[in-house]
């Protein structure tokens, strides 16, 4: 057990209507406390946005553009834009999304605002998948998980964002955990303190999505991480990879048992993925030697 | 009598080029720009300025027309100055934002080319482009001469930032964006007493923490929609304002509604952008002849001057609308839109709609003067009229 370093300053407040057990408003906690008070918000639809609020209620004590799905990091550096013009360039821009409007809708943004290096941080809250809308695919849905909309399990992969990203050769890419709280706190404060394009990407257990247990999301979430289905790492600049830890702790089927959007696997399913892990888990190890 | 014009500085340039010198004096904070033909020249003329260090808003330059206005979107947000161009399919990629930008009341200025939508591809002056987008909620002006932009780009600011609501300014595609004329260009020191920066509001305020557009309930959808019917309400006052006080400076008169050789008019051609100079030619014409023939330029589309143009027209015998769009299944915007205004007058003329110059096709003079001859004292015509 760790224990968390950590202040509440109250950026996010109390009253807010994410699920009962969701990771996602631990990660906004930690998030918008570290971001601090000079900053601007943008959010686009997603259960992000829906933790913010309705108006003129807002759970984060900075301002927030409640922008289009597919526009979250064109609107974010429209704010920066204007900030800059306005002599404000110290304050923070802050962009917070779901994998839908990251890996899907909103890609071409996102890339347009990489290759320019806006600088912004840009937060993506992957629950893998529209789990807004009831719980539908996205191409950051796992191969084989069950959605809404692939209810024998999706046939394809996870996109790869980090690598898509990473050939932008943008200055920061970290991946952080509900269950590694001291972990985000430092990556969010590193990524603060640069110029430039920073993506973090975090991942969000979906207790009704992927059918996890009410008291299960931060213990799935670290699973994810220690089977190595979701390393925590960082790379710079496009080139230089880090990773936190240097063994998989757990074979992938503890993580699976935690859902039952995988409850349909048979063992040769199971082995399958698990050949794609380590299989993908050796490729990042060779990244981070490089 | 027209105010004498100062230092007057006379310049041979194009329909685009006069709306970069006009955005260039107006001073934005922010200009999201992207690419696409015949609007580029707006966008080369502005990164040109701000090469030389003439042009100080920040560009941004994203990957299509939507982040574009996702961009003027966000900036406004934070009280900057901001300005886009686009034209035909850039406007609509933009669709869903145009929404947006109005109803978040968002004084974004943008220039519109005129151009024909796909499909087919096609580069021709035509309207339906910005004329389908007329329920978006952005005020919508028409200007038919490079003089007539580079004067109504600047007097959009005005009007964007007194109503709060986004103004779409149109020109013709080539026909205005790639023709060369005199233009006259106005000092920077006249364009700053015309629009003094003043604190704009800071809808994202850090010391605040208010939010913008986040979800609300039925009621507070529907007062937003009120609330921009009150501001639509001032347009047209806030445009014959704009327009006097432009002429006080430089001695150009622009209205909502601009009237040519109206005077005892027998039939009055109604025009919208580069169509109205040559019916003016056909005006000059048919009165040369002897036919009481005169000219209603609109201006001011969106919102339309009811009740201006139920007055203007109620002294005509004979109307003709002139349509370079076509909407399928109705026939020309503007002819649907007057129809509309003129329902229940007793002394409503004879209205035609005529389907001229759909596609960017050349209308000449002799055939809007035959079309004057052919329609003087006719009863309306209930179908669009396709011009050969």
């Amino acid at each position: 057990m760790e224990k968390i370093d950590y202040t509440d300053t109250g950026q996010f407040c109390s009253g807010h209507v994410a699920c009962a057990g969701c990771a996602e408003a631990l990660a906004m906690r930690v998030i918008l406390n570290e971001v601090g008070t000079d900053a601007v918000g943008v959010v686009v639809p997603s259960c992000t946005a829906v933790i913010l609020g309705g108006h003129p209620m807002s759970s984060a004590k900075i301002p927030f553009l409640h922008g289009t799905l597919e526009s979250a990091a064109a609107s974010a550096a429209g704010v920066k834009r204007a900030l800059r013009a306005m002599g404000r360039d110290d304050t923070t821009v802050l962009c917070l999304a779901g994998d839908g409007g990251t890996y899907d809708i909103g890609l071409q943004s996102l890339s347009s605002a990489a290759e320019r290096n806006e600088d912004i941080l840009y937060v993506c809250f992957d629950n893998e998948g529209y789990m807004n809308t009831g719980g539908q695919k996205s191409s950051s849905t796992p191969k084989s998980a069950t959605t809404g909309s692939t209810p024998l399990g999706k046939t394809t992969r996870k996109k790869n964002l980090i690598e898509i990203l990473a050939a932008h050769r943008i200055p920061y890419i970290a991946t952080v955990s509900p269950s590694h709280l001291n972990d985000m706190k430092a990556k969010v404060k590193k990524a603060k303190g640069m110029r430039g394009m920073k993506v973090i990407i975090v991942l969000i257990p979906c207790l009704p999505g992927w059918g996890v247990a009410d008291n299960a999301a931060v213990k799935t979430a670290r699973l994810a991480v220690e089977s190595g289905v979701f390393p925590l790492i960082e790379v710079e600049d496009g080139l230089t990879y880090k990773v936190a830890q240097d063994e998989k702790k757990h074979p992938l089927d503890d993580y699976l048992a935690q859902q039952k959007r995988y409850r349909h696997l048979k063992d040769d399913d199971r082995a399958e993925l698990q050949a794609d892990v380590d299989a993908s888990w050796s490729r990042l190890i060779g990244l981070a030697a490089m | 009598m027209n105010a004498p014009v100062l230092n007057e500085d006379m310049r041979l340039m194009n329909g685009n080029h006069a709306v970069a010198w006009g955005v260039r004096l107006a001073v934005p904070d922010v200009a999201p720009l992207y690419p696409i033909t015949p609007q580029t020249p707006i966008l080369e003329k502005l990164i040109e300025f701000q090469s030389q260090g003439q042009f100080k808003a920040e560009l941004l330059t994203p990957e299509s027309e939507h982040s574009a206005m996702a961009g003027c979107i966000a900036a406004s947000a934070l009280g900057a100055r901001v300005f886009t161009a686009t034209s035909s399919q850039g406007l609509l990629l933009m669709h869903e934002l145009l929404h947006y930008a109005a109803g978040a009341r968002m004084p974004i200025v943008m220039f519109n080319v005129n151009r024909t939508p796909a499909a087919p591809w096609g580069f021709w002056p035509d309207q339906i482009d910005s004329l389908s987008q007329r329920d978006t909620g952005w005020v919508q002006l028409y200007t038919e001469n490079p003089q007539d932009s580079l004067d109504t780009v600047i007097q959009a600011f005005r009007i964007a930032e007194s109503a709060g609501l986004p103004v779409m300014v149109n020109h013709d595609a080539f026909y205005v964006s790639h023709s060369v004329e005199p233009v006259s260009l106005p000092s920077a020191d006249l364009v700053q007493s015309y629009l003094p920066r003043q604190a704009r509001e800071i809808k994202l305020d850090t010391t605040i923490g208010r939010s913008v557009g986040a979800p609300v309930d039925q009621v507070q959808w529907n007062r937003t929609r009120r609330e921009m019917q009150i501001a639509m309400a001032g347009i047209a006052d806030l445009t014959v304002q704009a327009g006097q006080d432009w002429a006080a400076l430089t001695g150009r008169k622009s209205a909502p509604l601009e009237f040519y050789k109206t005077e005892g008019a027998e039939i009055v051609l109604v025009t919208m952008g580069s169509m109205t100079g040559t019916a003016r030619d056909a005006v000059d014409r048919l009165r040369a002849d002897g036919v009481k023939a005169g000219l209603l330029k609109l201006r001011l589309f969106r919102p339309l001057p009811l009740a201006d143009l139920r007055a203007a027209l109620a002294r005509f015998g004979t109307a003709l609308v002139l349509d370079r769009n076509y909407s399928p299944g109705t026939g020309g915007v503007l002819h649907q839109e007057i129809k509309a205004a003129l329902f229940g007058m007793d002394d409503a003329p004879g209205l035609h709609g005529l389907l001229a110059g759909v596609g960017g096709v050349s209308v000449p003079v002799e055939t809007l003067e035959a079309l004057a001859r052919e329609h003087l004292g006719a009863p309306t015509s209930p179908d669009p009229i396709w011009v050969e």
